[in-house]
């Protein structure tokens, strides 16, 4: 790997499902090296087309999400050939492994903050595409950093935001169950507070209807 | 609500539970003993005569063939109705016909006998049935049929969702598909397995949309294009087979591996009638391999719907005490596998 060849002192942060995240001193600074590995499973072809998609959009978004107001890590460097990207080490914690163990007020802070963000790549047309509070980082400074934009993409339509919400819903269902009612509400209300309530209100009826439209969802009516 | 219920019912390893399975187009009877033995598992599937499973005819089809797959069940197990502890019934999701048959021959049979009846959950039942054939412990399941593709895995009480269709399941995309390039569905060749064929013999990769959402993913799209290269003809069916298969089981794959690093267990399971699929079960094998995980995949006489995989679940419920009265026994239809307390699972 060129990339890895130019930084030192590189260690395995760690191992995702889609890539695999280094930490490393890139000309002085600390900095993470994220590596879509080749996916053996899928035809070859396929998985270039892929890796490369995901490795050209990332840092654009990445990009974009900053002018939206969204902190992100800084881009230090692309390579497509090789799927790699560096950018800037955030100091800080997953808001997942802190979520369900901080303070209930702490916990309604957290989640308001994460609904504005939210809605200020929405109001940017950006669609973050895996919201997972695995993809956020509370950093130092207070200020929560999205990361992880691989799937994500420019979309000012309705479906994608009630789509990304509704992620973001699930991700809070299964990681942090026992208060996912409490922090949908703080993030919707976060949420709201950018967008304004018309326009929520909007995007929840979305929300409404791709979950009807999921299977075996009590709520779906009956045709 | 189940989760209060912490009481445990002693039964001995040898007693025995009826299950019948009926939600779509599958009628079976399954008899296991507590300890884990299947006894007998019996069947007999409706096949419509065009287009996907007409559900009223299906529940016609359930009733006209319950007694004689109940027989062959009994006469495998050699078994008489007088020896059940309980009967376990299939009671949702599924197509509301279908799982309603189903239920009356349960509640009858119950009456019948004055022994408990049990409602089971299809989706628990495809992933307790996995576990107990397979032996995989606390596994990432992804259970892949012609109504539903999910990954789940067990957390605090519960099978959670951590990634789902959004739309159509895998096996009705290929199915579908399957339907509108004119393959017909014969006794014993599930479509699935028509269309598994021919990608053998595909060469060419055609593009088709790749929609992973997080851990959801969406095949409705997937779906129309490959319907459209086919019929636009500038390419052969098995390339746009092997093209759909490649897609599709790519997407399930990669939202499994998502979940598998996301919850860090370090089994797989497949189940469900696509866990048939070997193209899909060397694409799991490959991401459970990278990531020190066990895969295991269901046998395939339990991959489909099935009655044995009802009784089996019925008796991990009995002793829990989940039994249920008739006049609570109405079948779910939107049963969702993240709405069931399992208390069995420590």
């Amino acid at each position: 790997m060129d990339t890895i060849d130019k930084v030192s002192s590189i260690k395995l942060l760690k191992k995702g499902a889609e890539a695999s995240l280094f930490f490393a001193e890139w000309h002085d600074r600390k900095a993470v090296i994220k590596v879509r590995m080749p996916k053996l499973y899928r035809p070859k072809a396929l998985d270039m087309q892929i890796r490369n998609y995901r490795t050209v959009h990332e840092p654009q978004l990445m990009h974009e999400a900053k002018a939206a107001g969204v902190p992100a890590p800084l881009i230090y460097m692309v390579n497509v050939p090789e799927s790699s990207i560096v950018m800037e080490y955030i100091e800080g914690q997953q808001v997942k492994l802190l979520l369900n163990d901080v303070e209930k007020d702490r916990r309604h802070d957290l989640c308001v903050k994460i609904g504005e963000s939210v809605a200020r790549l929405h109001k940017w047309g950006l669609i973050h595409g895996d919201l997972t509070t695995s993809n956020m980082i509370l950093a130092e400074d207070g200020r929560i950093y999205f990361v992880d934009f691989g799937l994500g993409e420019k979309s000012a339509e309705l479906e994608a935001k009630g789509v990304d919400l509704h992620l973001l819903k699930r991700a809070l269902q299964s990681t942090h169950f026992k208060h996912w009612e409490e922090c949908l509400q703080a993030v919707l209300c976060g949420y709201s507070s950018v967008l304004g309530a018309e326009t929520a209100e909007k995007v929840y009826e979305k929300i409404r209807e791709i979950e009807r439209r999921g299977r075996y969802v009590e709520e779906r009516r009956q045709p | 609500m189940w989760n209060h219920m912490t009481k445990t019912v002693q039964v001995d390893s040898s007693a025995l539970c009826l299950g019948i399975e009926s939600s779509a187009d599958d009628f079976g009877v399954g008899i296991a003993t507590f300890g884990g033995d299947i006894l007998a598992n019996k069947s007999d599937d409706y096949i419509p005569t065009e287009g996907g499973i007409h559900p009223r005819e299906a529940a016609r089809h359930h009733a006209e063939v319950a007694d004689q797959v109940l027989k062959d069940a009994l006469q495998k197990a050699d078994k008489k109705p007088g020896e059940f502890t309980c009967i376990a019934f299939s009671q949702g999701p599924g197509l509301g016909p279908s799982l309603r048959t189903g239920a009356t021959v349960a509640r009858a049979l119950a009456a019948y006998l004055n022994i408990p009846l049990v409602g089971v959950n299809h989706s628990v039942a495809h992933i307790e049935i996995g576990k107990l054939q397979t032996g995989a412990k606390d596994p990432v399941t992804l259970y892949a049929s012609g109504g539903n593709t999910m990954v789940t895995a067990y957390e605090s009480g519960r099978y959670r969702v951590f990634g789902e269709t959004l739309d159509i399941a895998l096996g009705n995309c290929l199915d579908v598909f399957a339907r509108e390039v004119g393959l017909k569905h014969r006794k014993g060749v599930p479509l699935g397995a028509a269309i598994e064929q021919l990608a053998l013999r595909g060469e060419k990769l055609i593009s088709l949309p790749y929609v992973v959402k997080g851990m959801d993913l969406s095949l409705s799209g997937l779906l129309t294009a490959a319907t459209t290269a086919w019929k636009k003809g500038n390419c052969t069916l098995e390339d746009v087979c092997y093209s759909l298969q490649e897609h599709a089981f790519s997407m399930v794959t990669e939202v499994t591996e998502r979940a598998l690093a996301h919850t860090e267990k370090n089994e797989v399971l497949l189940t469900g009638g696509v866990a048939a699929n070997k193209r899909l079960q060397t694409m799991l094998k490959v991401i459970s391999e990278e990531h020190n995980a066990e895969f295991s995949v269901v046998p395939l006489q339990y991959a489909t719907d099935n009655g044995a995989m009802i009784a089996w679940t019925g008796t991990l419920a009995f002793r829990h005490g989940l039994t249920i009265p008739v006049d609570e026994s109405m079948v779910k239809l939107r049963w969702r596998v993240d709405k069931v307390d399992v208390p069995w699972i420590q």
